[in-house]
């Protein structure tokens, strides 16, 4: 992994971009080769999905759902009799709140091996706007007994999630997005559930990130470090079961912490951050996340802009909170 | 029958008591639709599927299947567990209890032998037993898959999300019943939301339909046989099953009011009074 502090910007420019959405269809596609009780099941968003590759590979074993999410839902439960091992693909918008009731009785409820995957998450989503920009669906599925839910930055630890999720035994929540972002993760890097990644250790505040907010955390380290600030930073890829050893051992030597993710601040993983440190460690906070609203259409980058979630949002939230650790006027 | 086994007529009986004894006990549960599918279940358990309780497992590999998505009418399925042998009979009595595995509607989270996935938010179990048969075929197992549905149950729009994909994926190993009382929790089913011309309804929905009288022992014999002679050939099939909810206690006869009400001492005594059984209570 580079030293993303002291490479330059051509460096940066020249990482490689693709999709998260793109590294679970490669994902699914070896596990499907490896193992031939993944299934796998699609609601009409199959190219959208990337699960094409998977689908022309493995035909008897990829099912289409039709516009039908509930019943998609249901019947992958129900593959998971016998010991299939199923894995459905549609928006994490239709993932999640339109089905929660049958994820919650006949999946969660009921101890089902589903995967349940959901691509096009948050304000990333772009264009399409609110009615498909889903910043709700951590908070729904973490509040699920027996779920994990898991929230990926890139292609290759998207691709390495993919792996690790079939081979756990248990229903899991597998958010990704749309846009095209860097590659900032070793493709032979183990995805290990429930155990964070550290980005880069420092000593001034602790930033706990993941999914797309992975990067803007690097960048606004970047700024941070121009101005003599020296950032720990955790990828909290698993928010359940939340690594709480790692983040107690960084605000241990930070003392403070900045929470960041494209999510709604409400149910997010701010909240499980601020949750675990208040049992354990009561330690200054603040959040860059949406902040109890509705997006909008735009380009991907100017929503992150717009709703709080950019580079510049993540420097000002750590100069507060090391300005509160201090004891000085936030 | 021969020898000391119980005829199916006597373990109707004996479950009849058992639900009404169990609601009664429990202060609260279902004996409406539980009484009326008795029959059904008796049948189905005990001479129809091929299964191995006393060998339970969840993955029911080699087995045939059942799944019960108007999980409301638990009190039947629970007699009928124990007295097929999937448990003791004697812990019906915990039914809705706290610390039990008789939960009011049926679930997996305790652990009771029979129960492959959690029921009761209606509309659920017709998706969950579409993939259960799909997973047979992939699997290459030659065996059935049955569900019950409540006539109610299928106002839910999700019934007709899994009718449409069972169609189109020719799952030809899904035999379901539906428990065609006319009754629902607010009045009789024509009432609270009509629905309409059912045979025309699954049968444009792509499934073969047949219809049987849930309480003759004979024809339900006969339509289990018609109904997998009709499964295998790229259809699902569904058994519109005439039943009266409260069969076999006379003042629960026919009517919705006692979907979801418990008998009391006096009215336990009375359908007790009507139940009598060759075998013994719990």
């Amino acid at each position: 992994m580079i030293d993303f502090i002291s490479a330059d910007e051509a460096t940066l420019d020249g990482l490689t971009r693709k999709d998260t959405r793109s590294g679970f269809g490669q994902g699914l596609l070896e596990v499907g080769q490896s193992n031939d009780r993944v299934v796998a099941m699609c609601a009409d968003l199959t190219g959208s999905l990337k699960m094409n590759a998977f689908k022309d590979a493995f035909p008897d074993r990829f099912k289409q759902a039709g516009i039908a999410e509930a019943n998609m839902i249901g019947v992958a439960a129900g593959m998971t009799i016998g010991g299939l091992i199923p894995f459905t693909g549609t928006f994490a918008n239709f993932s999640t709140g339109r089905v929660y009731d049958q994820i919650r009785q006949s999946v969660a409820y009921s101890g089902k091996n589903v995967k349940i995957c959901a691509s096009h998450c948050g304000l990333t989503l772009g264009e399409d706007g609110a009615t498909h920009q889903i910043l709700e669906d951590v908070g729904m599925m973490k509040m699920l007994p027996h779920m994990t839910v898991i929230h990926t930055c890139d292609f290759e630890q998207t691709r390495n999630a993919t792996h690790a999720i079939a081979q756990h035994e248990g229903p899991v929540y597998f958010r990704f997005g749309r846009p095209k972002v860097p590659i900032i993760t070793d493709k032979d890097a183990p995805f290990v559930i429930g155990k964070a990644r550290r980005v880069m250790s420092g000593s001034d505040v602790t930033i706990v990130t993941n999914g797309h907010l992975v990067w803007n955390s690097i960048l606004a380290a970047r700024q941070l470090a121009a101005a003599g600030i020296s950032v720990d930073m955790l990828d909290m890829h698993t928010i359940k079961p939340l690594d709480e050893a790692a983040l107690l051992e960084s605000v241990s030597r930070t003392q403070c912490v900045v929470s960041a993710e494209e999510h709604q601040r409400n149910g997010g993983l701010g909240e499980s951050v601020a949750a675990c440190l208040s049992r354990h460690q009561p330690t200054p906070q603040r959040y860059v996340a949406v902040n109890d609203q509705f997006g909008e259409s735009g380009t991907p980058a100017q929503l992150l802009e717009k709703y709080g979630l950019g580079p510049d949002a993540i420097v000002q939230a750590c100069k507060e909170v090391i300005a509160v650790k201090q004891g000085l006027p936030a | 029958m021969a020898g000391n086994t119980p005829s199916l007529s006597d373990i109707c009986t004996q479950v009849r008591r058992d639900i009404v004894r169990m609601v009664n006990g429990a202060s609260s549960g279902h004996p409406g639709g539980s009484l009326g599918c008795t029959d059904f279940l008796v049948k189905l358990y005990f001479e129809e599927m091929h299964i191995h309780p006393e060998e339970w497992s969840m993955d029911g590999r080699g087995e045939d299947l059942f799944f019960l998505s108007n999980g409301h009418i638990s009190p039947v399925w629970y007699s009928v567990l124990a007295r097929r042998g999937y448990f003791d009979i004697p812990e019906l009595a915990t039914f809705r209890k706290l610390n039990s595995r008789l939960q009011g509607h049926p679930a997996t989270e305790e652990g009771l032998p029979g129960i492959r996935v959690a029921s009761g938010s209606l509309g659920q179990g017709l998706s969950v037993a579409c993939g259960a048969a799909q997973a047979k075929k992939l699997l290459g197992e030659d065996r059935w898959v049955y569900t019950l549905h409540g006539d109610g149950e299928l106002q839910e729009g999700q019934i007709w999300e899994a009718a449409l994909y069972a169609a189109h994926h020719g799952i030809d190993n899904l035999i379901s019943f539906v428990d065609w009382n006319g009754q629902q929790i607010d009045g009789a089913v024509k009432d609270v939301m009509s629905l309409g011309n059912l045979e025309a309804k699954w049968s444009a929905f792509g499934w073969t339909v047949l219809q049987c009288d849930g309480h003759d022992l004979n024809d339900l014999d006969r339509i289990f046989k018609e109904a997998r002679a009709a499964g295998g050939q790229g259809k699902p099939v569904v058994v519109l099953m005439r039943t009266d909810m409260g069969k076999g206690v006379d003042f629960m006869e026919g009517t919705h009011k006692w979907h979801g009400v418990a008998p009391d001492d006096a009215q336990l005594a009375d359908a007790l009074g009507q139940l009598n059984s060759a075998l013994s209570d719990y």
